[in-house]
């Protein structure tokens, strides 16, 4: 038995075990599959983490090393190479490695810190055939920033998430050609110092609204056809050019990893496919928690480990039995504004909600409306959907509210 | 003369606006905080860069590094040459320095090795 | 020299091969792939069809009801997934009435057992998801589903450990007439055996040719697939097939024995024998096709999407026949070919006996493989059993399909030995979940380098020149 499991040793658990453990709790339990803490964070040796946080530059390990060396003096345990095969509404966790086997632990709460994953080729469905050569950006991350390999020399890059513009760079710092990075929206996904940084200094195209329509090559990848899409997100037939390549990579969007919540019927959200939580990042299911990106995908690591300690602070909270619950409020968003996190409050204390848009806008006023009526305005000269945005709301606001909504006025 | 840059300082990727008599500069706006208009000056006369990379390691395993300062963009190419040219002895810590002057940086470990 | 070479380790060449290894017979596959099973084998419905398709008369017909009736007993003694979920033929108007009674005759002329013409009624109490404009339908409950790639594995697997030898890569460009048998050649090897049989599915008119036989042809038809996540699997449990038309069989929907579900083919003669692309028309007319009989197909559930190419022939029937003495064409072998296999294999021993060759049983014949899935099924208690003796087994590579460490070095190591990625996939089912082998992916490129003991960059994803990775990004310490 222990009082708090947290499944992942990523920024989200590890932020999580030290502010549960500062918290008070003492027998906590990180899990994770890899050979190492820090999650993702180790492949990431770029710089760019912990301004926010720790008001410095860090690269990912650096950033992992901050939380690792706490958890460490701490003296919290860490079950390395375990992986977590279920878990249950009862808090029952079933894992296994090498060491102990299968495996059972009960818990008195848990946190949900297991990450998000990338969107896969085959989710695409792009014509053409299936030669060796493409490439979640992650994954070309991993050959190149922890095996010492390169998975190819001439490279396309099929849209413009972080992990992508990050890979373009990095690949072009080691010798490759990076020939065109294709982004089927409008807009790119990944953050504007990225574009500059890793694109832009690099000379390296940005093709917006366009996308890859076919695979060429047998065995090794020989190039793609690309070609600009219309509003309806439709490739134009005139616009098709074939690039010569040997490496695809796929930076298409991450997906929260949350297959262990489904075994425990823990409600989902829809939109962020991760699940919906108050503002304690409290799930469906009491004593049951998720922070960092299997509850949403943030832009910021920092912001993970914010999320992470509210977690922790939470599950300590619940496990000694005075997590405070004394409101239902449900957070709606009017379509301009895609999703909030949390979706839900049920404790009236200060707030602060965590939101993505759906589309760029400019000179816009993000307003706060409590059963109809508007409570905060906030103006912002523009919103992208990919950066994350919060509001904070003080909790003399929440009383006797039965419903918030989020909506842009643009 | 206007130039329009992109802030690479921090998350919040600022559009500075510069204005510039030849090569001077004669304002600086967009920026939220003074490290913008720091970063649009040197963008426009000397522009530098922070280079994250790996390093091979006495073991043949790798390390990750960076330069503890930022290094002339144009010199990037040749900070990689000099990384992937040189070996890192294990045991290696965090903030050890690997190479030293590396066009006015140091290359430094970013992750601890064998410790 | 070799009593019998088999050129082809598909389905049939594989099924050939291990029927033949229960007698005392120098045996060996040629196969030109890096691999098993990757040819038609790889990319195909995997559905044992129950018989009511094929002509009367035909060799289809005959050897689609035999050998749909042994599969399931070879699939046992292979330890090969297998599942009698019936099929249905479903149909929305009175043409497809009528072509449905035509097809209940048929099946029963052809001796399928237990077809039923069912009302919509019936049809939706046990198909739920069907189509609310279904009128009538076919039910063959023999019909089942398999996995093609497995059952090959399995039985060129269980064919090595009974003798038979395997030599991959070995793309054969001549075969010349000796004494008492035939001489085989890729560019870098030669090899000799008394009897061939031609199983090269696409290629066998091209293998045929080398021996001066041009009776017949063998045209490359396309079959595009689409693989839903297993979340979806349940959303019909037998295979649901459309009347078939004059253009053609449709596109069947049905679960796989893993669990997901499956959407396709199409067909579209073409002409290279090479190009397994898939098309962005083939995408579309699964979809629209698919959502006209099943509701509910949750299509942004795909996981992957690929390309078959079915051989054939063009007499309309399997072209079983030998133009030559010691030279045995089982060429065409389209639909219902997997399901056909069993008897196919059946079929080709007693013709190897009427042509003369002398088959003594082999007494230490072992039918038997041991599953490759084992690990997976096994309880809690037996799986701790086999991690305190093989701690590998309790380590988690694959996290999407949970595929332990200890069965892709299994998979590695056992015969016929995975020597790619895509090998370790179809055997194990390692990077064949959500994520595609993004995660996964470069540790097993590591255990198939060290297993090996080949370098980093050498490993592929299918042999010849589909490498992973192009070199060190640094030098070596």
């Amino acid at each position: 038995m222990k009082d708090l499991v947290i499944i992942g040793g990523g920024p989200a658990g590890m932020s999580a075990a030290v502010a549960a453990y500062k918290s008070g709790v003492k027998n906590i339990l990180i899990i994770e599959r890899d050979e190492h803490l820090g999650g993702i964070l180790m492949q990431c040796i770029h710089n760019g983490f912990g301004l926010h946080k720790f008001g410095e530059e860090l690269t990912g390990p650096e950033y992992a090393w901050k939380y690792e060396k706490q958890v460490k003096e701490l003296g919290i345990s860490v079950k390395l190479n375990t992986m977590v095969l279920d878990i249950t509404e009862d808090k029952i966790i079933t894992a296994t490695n090498s060491v102990d086997g299968v495996f059972q632990i009960k818990a008195k709460a848990i946190i949900l810190a297991m990450g998000c994953r990338e969107r896969s080729k085959g989710a695409l469905n792009i014509a053409g055939s299936r030669p060796a050569g493409i490439f979640s950006a992650g994954t070309a991350q991993k050959f190149v920033n922890m095996k010492g390999y390169m998975p190819g020399k001439n490279v396309v890059i099929l849209g413009s998430g972080d992990i992508g513009l990050i890979m373009a760079r990095r690949m072009t710092q080691e010798g490759a050609k990076v020939h065109a990075v294709c982004e089927l929206m409008p807009y790119s996904g990944g953050l504007a110092r990225n574009i500059q940084q890793c694109l832009k200094d690099f000379d390296i195209p940005l093709k917006l609204s366009h996308t890859v329509v076919e695979i060429h090559g047998r065995e090794r990848l020989s190039g793609v056809t690309i070609a600009k899409v219309d509003e309806n997100r439709k490739p134009i037939e005139e616009t098709k050019e074939y690039i010569e390549c040997d490496t695809l990579l796929l930076s298409v969007g991450l997906i929260p990893e949350n297959e262990l919540s489904k075994s425990a019927n823990i409600e989902l959200s829809p939109v962020t496919g991760g699940a919906v939580v108050d503002q304690d990042r409290q799930t469906s299911v009491n004593g049951i928690f998720a922070c960092g990106n299997v509850l949403h995908v943030h832009d910021l690591v920092d912001f993970v480990s914010e999320e992470a300690e509210t977690a922790g602070v939470a599950s300590a909270e619940y496990i000694n039995g005075n997590l405070e619950q004394n409101a239902c409020i449900d957070i709606k968003t009017d379509g301009k504004i895609r999703y909030t996190v949390p979706q839900k409050i049920t404790a009236k204390k200060d707030v602060t909600v965590y939101f993505r848009v759906s589309d760029v806008y400019k000179n816009t006023t993000i307003n706060v409306l409590a059963d109809g009526g508007k409570i905060i305005s906030k103006k912002k000269i523009k919103l992208a959907p990919g950066e994350m945005e919060s509001i904070s709301i003080k909790k003399e606001l929440l009383e006797n509210v039965k419903a918030l909504e989020l909506g842009l006025e643009v | 003369m206007y130039k329009e840059l992109t802030c690479i300082v921090c998350p919040m990727g600022c559009t500075l606006s510069i204005e510039l008599d030849g090569k001077d500069i004669v304002s600086v706006t967009g920026n939220t905080c003074p490290r913008g208009k720091v970063y649009a000056e040197n963008e426009c006369t000397n522009p530098k860069r922070t280079v994250t990379s790996t390093m091979r390691c006495t073991d043949g395993t790798l390390v990750s590094v960076k330069t503890d300062d930022v290094i002339p963009k144009d010199k990037i190419f040749d900070c990689m040459k000099i990384i992937n040219s040189s070996v890192a002895q294990i045991p290696v810590s965090i903030g050890d320095v690997l190479i030293e002057n590396v066009f006015g940086a140091n290359v430094v470990a970013t992750q601890n090795k064998g410790v | 020299m070799y009593d019998v070479a088999i050129i082809g380790a598909g389905v049939v060449g594989g099924m050939i091969a291990r029927t033949l290894s229960a007698y005392k017979l120098n045996i060996c596959v040629l196969e030109k792939e890096n691999d098993v099973a990757m040819g038609a084998t790889k990319a195909n419905s995997a559905i044992v069809h129950a018989g009511f398709d094929a002509k009367e008369g035909s060799l289809k017909a005959l050897l689609n009801v035999q050998g749909s009736k042994m599969m399931q007993n070879v699939c046992a003694e292979l330890g090969v997934k297998y599942k009698q979920n019936g099929s249905l033929v479903i149909g929305f108007n009175e043409d497809d009435k009528k072509a449905i009674n035509e097809l209940f005759e048929r099946g029963n002329t052809n001796g399928v057992e237990g077809l039923e013409i069912l009302e919509k009624a019936r049809i939706k109490e046990l198909e739920p998801n069907i189509s609310d404009n279904v009128l009538c339908a076919l039910y063959a409950p023999t019909g089942a589903i398999v996995c093609p790639y497995e059952l090959t594995i399995a039985a060129i697997g269980n064919a090595m450990d009974n003798g038979v030898e395997l030599k991959c890569n070995f793309d054969v460009t001549k075969i010349n007439k000796i004494d008492n048998g035939y001489e085989i050649a890729s560019e870098n090897e030669k090899i000799s055996a008394k009897t061939v049989i031609n199983c090269t599915g696409i290629f066998s008119d091209e293998i045929a040719k080398l021996v001066q036989d041009n009776s017949f042809k063998v045209n490359p038809r396309r079959g595009e697939y689409i693989l839903l996540d297993k979340e979806c699997g349940n959303l019909v449990s037998h295979t649901i097939f459309r009347t078939p038309t004059k253009m053609g069989k449709g596109i069947l929907i049905s679960p796989t024995v893993d669990g997901n579900l499956l959407l396709g083919p199409t067909s579209v003669d073409i002409e290279d024998k090479e190009d397994k692309s898939t098309t962005g028309q083939g995408f579309a007319s699964i979809i629209k096709e698919a959502n006209e009989n099943v509701n509910g197909i949750a299509l942004n559930k795909t996981i992957t999407s690929f390309c078959g190419l079915r051989a054939t022939g063009d007499t309309g029937d399997f072209i079983i026949n030998s133009p030559k003495k010691g030279f045995i064409n089982v060429a065409g072998i389209e639909s219902p070919g997997l399901s056909a296999s069993p008897a196919i294999a059946q079929y080709i021993l007693d013709m190897l006996s009427r042509q003369g060759t002398e088959l003594i049983k082999n007494e230490s014949f072992n039918p038997k493989r041991a599953p490759m899935h084992a690990f997976r099924e096994a309880s809690i208690e037996e799986k701790n059993e086999i991690i305190k003796r093989e701690p590998s087994y309790g380590k988690i590579v694959c996290r999407c399909e949970h595929v332990t460490e200890g069965e892709i070095l299994a998979a590695i190591r056992t015969n016929p030995k995975a020597r790619d990625l895509d090998g370790v996939k179809r055997r194990t089912r390692a990077q064949m979940g959500r994520c595609q082998g993004g995660f996964c992916g470069p540790y097993i490129v590591e255990l198939l380098a060290r297993e090996q003991n080949i370098p980093f960059e050498s490993v592929t994803k299918f042999g010849k020149s589909s490498y992973i990775n192009t070199g060190k990004t640094k030098g070596d310490a």
